[in-house]
């Protein structure tokens, strides 16, 4: 390791505290690490310096234990043009188009302070999206909460939902899909998920790299408060008992400001005086300004002084590890300034130049003058500290034998209580809060298909789009965390599979997949253990799907009081179609319908919701997941629905055939009668299994999508037609809709307005 | 038909009003800036939806007293016909163009739902082309929708025949199923005494593409078309 030679030395600030080991420790800093900062910098750190190393080096900011684990996932295909290590993955979909798209956690804080926690998550990733020239189309979010009988669960609720949608509809950027689960594991550390979907030409990206020596460093946005001081940090520890006291780490969000930053920031974009733009996000001014300099192998001196503060008596320390939110810092071409001043003044935002390019490759921060920081840039990023943790795989459980599980007593109750359980309940409460249909381009709703599918902007025909009508962005979020509990590799595949098979059962192809992983401590080697095996699982899907991985985010220690999260490595998954009119949705709108099972039935109940729910046991291996036949299954249903073979698809997750006849009736408001193939042995294994790479179809022909399958080798078989009032299997069960509905409807507001 | 459509720092639907006009005249409507208020003669003013101003203060307080609020007034005395939507029915009845308030939602939550309308009048500028009576399903997005007068406006409204649309169900039944935020009287839309301005919290720009929402919202703008062209 070279150091470039310190030529200023830092002068200490009246009333700076002496770096003692409990202040290192406070920063969260292991005692070899802070050896490590000494040798980097060659004496000892100011407090704002060792602010500094402590947010770069927090686990949120240097992946430190999970990055050896993620370079095992595939990033490359032809239509990649960013992978992950940018502020989001970009992915060409055709017409000189980009898609651009990211996910995020911002579970500690939503768990401390719901609405704001969630709503900067929100905020944040956003930012993440239109820092690199993209106009955000879509947000969606999954959620993770506590058991509904926790005693915090319907605050955390209420706070999170009305958190989201008060930022997202303030932006007016249009939430339309997402996931929410309930469950024990998440009592203490509640998971909150915000993912970004944007689209930007393909030659106006604009990436966080530096360059040009004395190029000026300019700063846009919100002013510089106290909020959210070390949330990195905060971010990258176990809670404990005090976690509400650290309340005031956690950032205040103010949508309206961003959607000015927005359109400041997209009318700037426009003309050419950007070099490179960062937003600030974790670790606001310091790893935004750090990233940029690196990136670009430059040095940078920052006069804090300049920078605009919210409070009076501030501290360079509190300005470099503030993490108030909607602010940006860039690189102008020399000379623009004023030109780009304009345009902020115009929209009412802060803009000032704090800084400039040098060629030291070190960061030199001066306050009134003095230099009150001077760190060598590249050491701190690539000596930072990686673990190769130790790690103990989950061994897979035994199967369970379905036979061996008892039936239904009450099959007409056992429907009723699986859609009105937690995780199979109407979220519309939840989703009727956030704006899905602002910007006109929403074609599947909500509830309405498997994927939320979006007009894109600007792929009119006129503006050269090769398709036949309006082209579409599929989108959809997908993890079934009991699954990757029983066993985090197939827990892995499946979460990319289901992703993969949402985007195709709307009839779109899916392109590339964004994850959020979220875990326990990653010091304990069964956590660390779940994460490899995750990835393991998710590398191997990715791979057979030909659905790299683009952009991504780590979120570990979500444990309380030493108890972890279920392991769930939420997936993002964006696909395109060329003609939205060929696409399909889930809802089941039509009498006559023939219904069509595509793919093979076991009748799969170990790790199933009817296990849970209906016998108070999780248990067995969760289901396998063939990804060759995943993959052919998947291709013949797009094919038949792009070829307009199809009035409605749905593929078959969680409670299995029956709860997905169950939502297709619902959602259409048309009743089905099926009756169960000649010899099935157990037929609530056969209706409630979650055996994987299955789609339900209507049809209007179904002997000819029958056929059209025997022929291309996939398993396919017709159980019925739609029609009726009611949802019946012959000699088993017949539910009027209407009951039904109520059940499935009723749970959640019910839930959300009782007393606590 | 020229329209133009404001822009508040926080406006979000300017872009749908803008694509729905362009959709159905054939014309794409100028954007004005909040700030300029003098912009160019115009068949139709349109204050669209958002949060203008961040919703700080009270939802469309800030944008009423805008230099552009202060022509729009003067030109819908003259009887420029001005459409408000959403926020923009906030920002009128704020400017004094309208009577009555928008409160809370009485559910205390932002709601966003295809609702059902019924047409109170096809005579208008705005509805010539529905039938009275006639139901239309267009979307709702907000949280502050729950419209509220006096007693004596409100009968000033239901004599004067300046309430456009209230809420129903799915059958036209004006009942409690339908009112998605507790209005008054379901109220959805009312117009000025003349009918040259018109507020309504629902989106009929986002119901304007059979894929996108439906088209039972077109009928308001081919109404102004005929009217204003």
């Amino acid at each position: 390791m070279t150091v470039a030679q310190e030529k200023n030395p830092p002068v200490k600030l009246p009333n700076e505290p002496a770096i003692t080991p409990q202040i290192v420790a406070e920063h969260g800093l292991a005692p070899d690490e802070y050896q490590r900062l000494l040798k980097i910098m060659g004496r000892d750190p100011t407090m704002v310096e060792l602010g500094i190393f402590s947010a770069m080096w927090s686990e949120h900011c240097s992946y430190k234990s999970s990055k050896v684990w993620l370079k095992k996932l595939p990033t490359k295909a032809p239509w990649v043009i960013q992978g992950p290590g940018e502020n989001a993955g970009v992915i060409d979909i055709g017409d000189g188009q980009a898609a651009i798209f990211k996910m995020e956690s911002h579970n500690h804080p939503s768990y401390i302070e719901p609405y704001q926690g969630a709503a900067t998550g929100v905020g944040g990733i956003m930012r993440d999206v239109f820092t690199m020239g993209a106009r955000p189309v879509a947000n969606l979010n999954a959620l993770r909460f506590g058991d509904p009988k926790n005693a915090r669960t319907r605050h955390l609720v209420s706070g999170v939902v009305a958190g989201i949608a008060g930022y997202g509809n303030c932006m007016g950027i249009p939430t339309v899909g997402g996931e929410t689960n309930f469950h024990a594991a998440y009592n203490g550390n509640i998971l909150v998920n915000a993912m970004t979907v944007g689209v930007a030409p393909v030659d106006k990206i604009f990436y966080a790299a530096a360059t040009g020596v004395g190029n000026p460093m300019v700063y846009v946005g919100s002013k510089t408060g106290r909020d959210g001081i070390h949330g990195a940090t905060m971010s990258s520890t176990e809670f404990n008992e005090d976690s509400e006291s650290k309340r005031p780490t956690v950032q205040v969000g103010d949508p309206f400001v961003e959607k000015l930053l927005l359109e400041a920031c997209l009318e700037l974009m426009a003309t050419d005086a950007i070099i490179a733009i960062q937003d600030m996000g974790a670790a606001g001014l310091t790893s935004s300004s750090f990233e940029m300099a690196a990136k670009g192998s430059l040095g940078l001196v920052m006069e804090l002084d300049k920078v605009p503060m919210r409070e009076t008596g501030m501290n360079p320390y509190e300005l470099m590890l503030s993490e108030s939110q909607e602010r940006m810092l860039m690189v102008l071409k020399p000379g623009r300034e004023d030109e780009a001043r304009k345009i902020f003044e115009k929209w009412e935002l802060d803009f000032a130049v704090i800084g400039h390019l040098t060629d030291t490759e070190r960061m030199v921060l001066t306050w009134h003058g003095d230099v009150v920081g001077n760190i060598p840039i590249p050491p701190l990023v690539t000596e930072a500290p990686m673990y190769e943790r130790p790690w103990t795989l989950t061994q897979l459980p035994a199967e369970l034998d379905s036979s061996k599980v008892p039936a239904p007593t009450d099959w007409k109750a056992s429907l009723v209580t699986l859609m009105s359980c937690p995780d199979l309940a109407s979220k519309a409460w939840i989703w009727h809060q956030y704006d899905h249909l602002i910007l006109g381009n929403t074609a599947i709703r909500p509830q309405g298909g498997d994927a939320a599918l979006v007009r894109v902007p600007g792929a009119s025909k006129e503006a050269g789009h090769k398709g036949a009508g309006h082209k579409g962005l599929a989108m959809t979020s997908d993890c079934t965390p009991r699954y990757v509990q029983a066993h985090p590799e197939t827990g892995g595949r499946q979460a990319v599979a289901e992703a993969w098979r949402n985007i195709t059962a709307v009839g779109a192809r899916p392109l590339a997949v964004t994850d959020n992983m979220n875990f326990g401590n990653p010091q304990k080697p069964e956590i660390m253990g779940q994460f490899a095996g995750a990835i393991m699982g998710m590398a191997e899907a990715c791979s057979a799907l030909d659905f790299p991985v683009v952009s991504g985010n780590v979120s570990l220690y979500n444990e309380t009081e030493g108890r972890p999260i279920l392991p769930t490595p939420t997936i993002g998954a964006v696909g395109v179609i060329d003609d939205i009119a060929t696409s399909a949705g889930s809802r089941l709108v039509k009498d006559g319908l023939a219904l069509v099972l595509v793919g093979d039935t076991k009748g799969w109940l170990g790790q199933s919701i009817y296990l849970r729910e209906l016998h108070g046991r999780e248990e067995g291996a969760p289901p396998p997941v063939d990804l060759a036949v995943e993959r052919r299954n998947g291709d013949f249903v797009r094919g038949q629905i792009v070829g307009r073979k199809v009035e409605a698809c749905h593929d078959l997750s969680d409670g299995g055939l029956l709860v997905a006849l169950a939502e297709m009736c619902l959602s259409g408001s048309t009743g089905a009668s099926i009756k169960l193939p000649q010899g099935i042995a157990a037929p609530h294994a056969y209706l409630y299994g979650e055996d994987q790479a299955r789609y339900l179809i209507a049809t209007d022909d179904g002997g000819a999508l029958v056929e059209a399958a025997r022929k291309a080798g996939v398993p396919a078989v017709l159980l019925g037609y739609s029609g009726g009032s009611a949802i019946a299997v012959e000699g088993l069960l017949s539910v009027p809709l209407q009951e039904l509905r109520d059940a499935h409807e009723a749970w959640l507001p019910g839930y959300m307005n009782s007393a606590a | 038909m020229k329209a133009a459509v404001l822009v508040f720092p926080g406006s979000n639907r300017e872009g749908d009003m803008a694509q729905a006009l362009e959709l159905v005249t054939g014309r794409r409507p100028s954007l004005v800036w909040h700030g300029d208020g003098d912009f160019e003669k115009v068949d139709l003013i349109v204050v669209p939806g958002g949060f203008s101003y961040g919703d700080y203060l009270r939802c469309g307080a800030m944008a009423a007293q805008s230099p552009v609020m202060a022509e729009v007034k003067k030109r819908a005395a003259q009887g420029v016909p001005v459409l408000g939507i959403c926020n923009g029915f906030q920002i009128v009845t704020e400017a004094g163009l309208l009577p009555g308030t928008l409160m809370r939602n009485s559910h205390l939550k932002f709601v966003c739902s295809d609702v059902h309308l019924k047409v109170e009048t096809s005579q208008s500028l705005f509805t010539n082309r529905y039938q009275a009576g006639q139901v239309i399903k267009v979307p709702v997005a907000h949280a502050e929708g729950n419209y509220f007068a006096d007693a004596d406006t409100m009968k000033k409204l239901e004599d004067r025949g300046q309430i456009a649309f209230r809420y129903c169900a799915p059958d036209g039944t004006v009942d409690g199923s339908g009112n998605p935020n507790g209005s008054s009287s379901n109220i959805a839309g009312v117009f000025n005494e003349t009918k040259t301005v018109l507020g309504l919290m629902p989106h009929p720009e986002n119901a304007v593409e059979p894929m996108f929402g439906g088209t039972d919202g077109r009928g308001l703008f081919e109404g102004m078309v005929e009217a204003l062209s």
